[in-house]
């Protein structure tokens, strides 16, 4: 099953690049089409940070990941480079288990 | 950068498409240990890269599915976050100007940081080969790093101990606060041809879901910064819902008011429908932030006439 998933998100995605490519611009440069397409992925991003942060199964928590989620937002205010936002997420959510768990 | 300008240089574009791709490359890293850590194998997980190619629908995919998601949910929501690809590709086909023969194998590089340097060049000659060298580096850099990630987390054991659980909504956070501060409705809502691509160019990287995006526009290498463009000009909007307009603290509102309200959405459902649903419930969050911008627009245009 999980390769299902895989197999028809990366033939989806793959499809979705495509059809960019090789439809005429009208189709795609209506204005609402294109709004949509702009505010559909903020929706999703923002869904997934609170569910990857605060679900654990059926019940919301806040726990060590919540550490780390607001570590890696002052670290994107203080622009850090990418790579280091992810990092200090992942240091500061491992080292309040460490000295909670 | 902008049109203009006196010509660019070859070599600088390589040096740009090279940097942006090397940098966004080594995020796979960061990739390849969320999926092992999630549960998917070394296989799955190069497959995704080689195969998906779209970072923040590939780390959607194996967050929805490491958390015990149905696979189709799951995929549904990996899709919604690809969706603005074929927006990337709508301007790269006119920027590029490709032979139909070059397409099916030119579309699989259509992605943010891509489109961010291809828009940001002059002309064709050089939007061409932004095009070509970010896409050759970023995908060899992306799929030998998750290749690398993956073999490395499942050298390290649980991955929860290590805190790598909080990579995936780590990466998304990254993604999501440059599209929270684009300036512009989205790529392509700048003007077309040569004279419009300095400007969509910058579009691109600050609407670009991609940590690449952020970053290329970071490093100056798109040509811009998104921290820049508040200083440089007021907040411009295209669609036709119209009454959109700056929030106070540099957000854009309608952007502001879908995030909080998906989030609001995927909690609230959390304990009442199956994991990976929640994500597919809160992307009505959209949807219905513009459907109430175009009534308030309607209604205001009715009283202004009045």
């Amino acid at each position: 099953m999980i390769w299902a998933a895989i197999v028809i998100t990366a033939a989806g995605c793959y499809a979705v690049k495509l059809l960019g490519l090789s439809v005429p611009a009208a189709v795609l440069e209506r204005p609402l089409v294109r709004r949509l397409a702009a505010l559909v992925p903020i929706a999703a991003l923002a869904a997934l940070i609170a569910l990857q942060t605060f679900a654990d199964g059926p019940t919301l928590v806040v726990d060590a990941r919540a550490a780390g989620l607001a570590a890696a937002a002052v670290a994107l205010l203080l622009r850090a480079p990418f790579l280091v936002i992810v990092a200090v997420a992942v240091v500061v959510t491992a080292a309040v288990r460490a000295l909670t768990g | 950068m902008q049109a203009g300008l006196p010509p660019k240089p070859r070599a600088a574009v390589v040096r740009d498409a090279l940097g942006v791709g090397t940098a966004v490359g080594l995020s796979g890293f960061a990739f390849g240990v969320t999926s092992a850590g999630a549960g998917m194998s070394v296989a799955q997980t190069c497959v995704l890269s080689l195969f998906v190619f779209t970072g923040a629908s590939q780390f959607a995919l194996v967050g929805a599915l490491g958390t015990g998601g149905n696979p189709f949910a799951a995929a549904a929501g990996a899709l919604l976050l690809g969706v603005r690809n074929a927006f990337y590709g709508l301007r790269l086909s006119q920027l590029l100007g490709l032979p139909r023969a070059v397409r099916p194998f030119a579309a699989q590089w259509v992605i943010d940081e891509t489109s961010a340097v291809a828009l940001a060049q002059p002309d064709r000659r050089l939007a061409r080969l932004g095009f070509t060298i970010t896409g050759v580096s970023l995908y060899a850099g992306w799929n030998i790093t998750t290749l690398l990630g993956a073999l490395g987390a499942s050298a390290l054991g649980d991955p929860a101990a290590w805190g790598l659980d909080v990579a995936g909504p780590a990466v998304f956070l990254a993604l999501l606060v440059p599209m929270l501060r684009a300036r512009t409705a989205g790529p392509g809502a700048g003007g077309t041809g040569a004279s419009g691509t300095g400007a969509s160019g910058t579009g691109a990287a600050e609407t670009g879901v991609s940590a690449a995006g952020a970053e290329a526009a970071r490093n100056g290498a798109a040509g811009s910064r998104p921290g820049g463009v508040s200083g440089r000009e007021p907040v411009t909007r295209t669609g036709d819902a119209g009454a959109v307009t700056s929030g106070e603290a540099g957000f854009p509102r309608q952007e502001a008011a879908v995030a909080a309200l998906a989030v609001v959405l995927a909690l609230a459902c959390v304990p009442f429908v199956p994991a990976g649903v929640p994500v597919l419930v809160a992307v009505l969050a959209a949807p219905a932030v513009l459907a109430v911008a175009r009534l308030s627009a309607a209604r205001s245009t009715r009283e202004g006439r009045r």
